[in-house]
């Protein structure tokens, strides 16, 4: 264990290193590029490479190319760099790379507010390519969280072999606080053919109990095929083929999607009796805390979800929150529905959409959201936890 | 290094995929013969199967990657490049051979293209120079020649045209050769050349489309197309594409400042503007730092600061 004081951006760099990221293209953009550099300093050390490309979709290019040499790979960016790389994004969830994909956000849209935080690319990295797939976004609130999510992040990217999102935002991007860094992290690598290579029933796509295919390096011998168009089991283009694609975008959405309690990720306070919940994730999640202590502290039965796992949304969790299912053993062990569920973001409305539909109408569901480059302070989510409760 | 010339079965057996065969290109499409060239190459070299890997772009030289019994990426519009660079950087020893199209790789993937040149990556980039969007149907490319007709210049071309050869020197390129599916050895002797040369290398490769260039500007039968090759193509330079240094330069190469980047090769390609000549052969080779190389050299001083 290694105690360090860290921007978050740096924490991100730990991370990844840590799980095993050897390869990272990128190009400048603020407020992400603190990653790029912490990458070019240190890769090389450890036999890994770094390559600052011509544009964000050579970045997000080079990464899947990379990593279908068998090394794991990410690149990092923010919105309007992520709005460049959707293209390649969806190569990568098409061909099933493994990769991770930073956004440290900032208020758009376009150029918008380069320096300063928004929760935005919510959406966009949820459907931000053309076409189906499942998509996987977690979202870190501190320091602490950026490393602990970046290697969680390479670990699901090589499990389920598909982009896999780091929505960090300006704000935790830019703090420094102290973190503990263990020895060692809990690393997850891609399963490789357990046929060898020149067997005949090698089929690249085949997608095994769980979906997700072996996946051969690039130069081991397999001679098979990533196809970014539609493709049959065996990697064979098939795009005038109606059975191969309905069966290859079942797979990609279902690989994911029918994983979502596997993938989920988060941490809760107050919420066995809270009369309002809050639902947050990233910076909002800090100031939603605050909150919650001065509300508690005026009587008033408040709560917080803080949400780690974005995509798939844990809509698991939202129905644990009303007292049912699964998860309500954890979050409400004496059952009962909250009064209103705020959902505290730096954006017009993103994840509310989410939460309002897993709530179903059992509770009042109010978005807490600006996007005017300031985050949401305690005082400002406490009278509205006093106007809904 | 095999030297017995294949049988062309032998070589399809060897190197296609026989499932997908037979081809979707049309009828006397250049392609085939720049595919045929490419598996030549690659078996006078000797090259082993399994670490020869295809980046290919979108168009129809795209629809290569069903055949090549390689491991092949079939990648997106314009970018082969970038994703051959991150696998070129990821595993230095795979031999990466890009197969790309004239408006693939000088259009919506010219950022890419001058870039790779630029850094001198050890790639080499087979451009299927057809002149025309032949998958679209026909619409005109950075390589459609002015005044030519397709089906989005239908009065005739009124923009200028890139030449690929040009561009790809001008942007850092170390070697650069063109040839046609007419002149089909020369083109197999400067793929060979290209995939042997240790940097960035842009084999420019004009391929005919009787379908849609061909047929809107009235050019006949393929065959017609090819002997249009034969009667417009002017051999120049070293006669071959792997003996750049022993056949010697037109004598240019003084004019060269910093040391690393002295051309071994260089033809006047100016000489041809304007004349309806074009030339072929081994037009530009030069060695200077490539990227791998460079990069390993920063991961040795690293490596040895951190210990």
């Amino acid at each position: 264990m290694t105690r360090r004081l860290l921007l978050g951006n740096e924490a991100i760099g730990e991370g990844a290193l840590a799980a095993g990221v050897r390869f990272f293209a990128g190009y400048p953009i603020t407020p992400a590029t603190e990653i790029a550099e912490f990458m070019a300093r240190r890769l090389p050390a450890v036999d890994g490479t770094f390559i600052q490309m011509e544009d964000e979709i050579g970045s997000m290019c080079a990464v899947v190319g990379a990593s279908l040499a068998g090394v794991k790979a990410m690149t990092a960016s923010s919105g309007p760099g992520l709005s460049l790389k959707q293209e390649a994004i969806g190569m990568a969830a098409m061909q099933e790379v493994p990769c991770v994909v930073v956004d440290v956000m900032r208020v758009g849209p376009s150029t918008g507010m380069a320096t300063l935080p928004a929760q935005q690319d919510v959406m966009q990295a949820r459907w931000g390519t053309h076409g189906d797939r499942g998509a996987i976004a977690l979202c870190p609130s501190s320091v602490k969280e950026c490393f602990d999510l970046a290697v969680r992040a390479v670990n699901l990217a090589e499990r389920f072999r598909t982009p896999v999102h780091l929505l960090a935002d300006a704000e935790v991007g830019h703090m420094r606080e102290v973190i503990d860094i263990p020895e060692r992290v809990e690393i997850e690598n891609r399963r490789r053919p357990t046929v060898p290579a020149g067997d005949p029933s090698f089929q690249a796509y085949a997608g095994d109990a769980d979906g997700v295919p072996p996946m051969a390096d690039f130069g081991a011998g397999y001679l098979w095929h990533a196809e970014a168009s539609t493709h049959n089991a065996r990697g064979d283009l098939a795009s005038t083929d109606h059975v191969a694609a309905a069966a290859l975008n079942r797979r990609l959405i279902d690989k994911v999607n029918q994983k979502a309690k596997e993938i989920t990720f988060y941490s809760e306070r107050r919420l066995d009796d809270a009369e309002v919940v809050i639902v947050s994730y990233g910076v909002s999640a800090r100031g939603a805390a605050e909150a919650v202590e001065m509300a508690r502290a005026e009587g008033i039965k408040a709560g917080l979800l803080t949400l780690q796992t974005i995509w798939p949304f844990p809509a698991h969790l939202i129905e644990g929150l009303m007292g049912e299912g699964e998860a309500a053993a954890k979050l409400r062990p004496q059952g009962g529905c909250p009064k209103a569920v705020l959902v505290a973001e730096l954006n017009a409305g993103q994840v509310v959409i989410e939460v309002d539909r897993a709530v179903r109408g059992r509770a009042s569901v109010e978005l807490v959201g600006r996007h005017d480059g300031r985050i949401l302070a305690p005082a400002d989510i406490l009278a509205r936890i006093k106007e809904v409760r | 290094m095999a030297t017995a010339i294949m049988h062309a079965k032998d070589l399809r057996e060897k190197y296609l995929v026989g499932r997908n065969l037979p081809t979707i290109w049309c009828s006397g499409c250049g392609i085939g013969t720049v595919i045929s060239a490419t598996m030549r190459a690659i078996e006078r070299l000797g090259l082993a199967q399994q670490e020869t890997v295809f980046c290919i772009g979108i168009g129809c030289s795209g629809y290569s990657s069903r055949y090549v019994n390689f491991d092949a990426t079939h990648t997106l519009h314009g970018r082969a490049l970038p994703v051959a660079t991150g696998m070129k950087l990821a595993n230095p020893k795979l031999k990466v051979i890009v197969l790309t199209g004239d408006g693939d790789s000088m259009a919506i993937g010219g950022n890419h293209f001058i870039h790779a040149a630029r850094r001198n990556i050890d790639l080499t980039t087979i451009i299927f120079n057809n002149g025309i969007y032949g998958m679209t149907g026909g619409q005109y490319s950075p390589a459609t020649p002015f005044g030519a007709l397709s089906t989005t210049s239908p009065y005739g071309m009124i923009e200028g045209d890139f030449d690929a050869a040009k561009l790809a020197i001008a942007a850092g390129a170390t070697y650069v050769a063109r040839s046609s599916t007419y002149h089909a050895q020369q083109l197999t002797d400067i793929i060979a050349g290209a995939i042997t040369h240790p940097g960035f290398s842009v084999v420019d490769a004009l391929c005919q489309c009787p379908n849609h260039f061909g047929r809107l500007n009235k050019q006949g039968t393929a065959a017609a197309m090819m002997r249009g090759y034969r009667d417009q193509c002017v051999r120049v330079g070293p006669t071959d594409g792997t003996a750049g240094e022993a056949a010697g330069a037109t004598g240019e190469s003084a004019g060269a400042t910093d040391g690393g980047s002295m051309p071994v090769a260089r033809v006047d390609l100016d000489r041809y503007e304007g004349t309806g000549r074009i030339p072929i052969g081994l037009l530009y080779k030069a060695i200077r730092p490539e990227l791998t190389a460079e990069y390993a050299k920063v991961r040795e001083a690293t490596e040895a600061s951190e210990a």
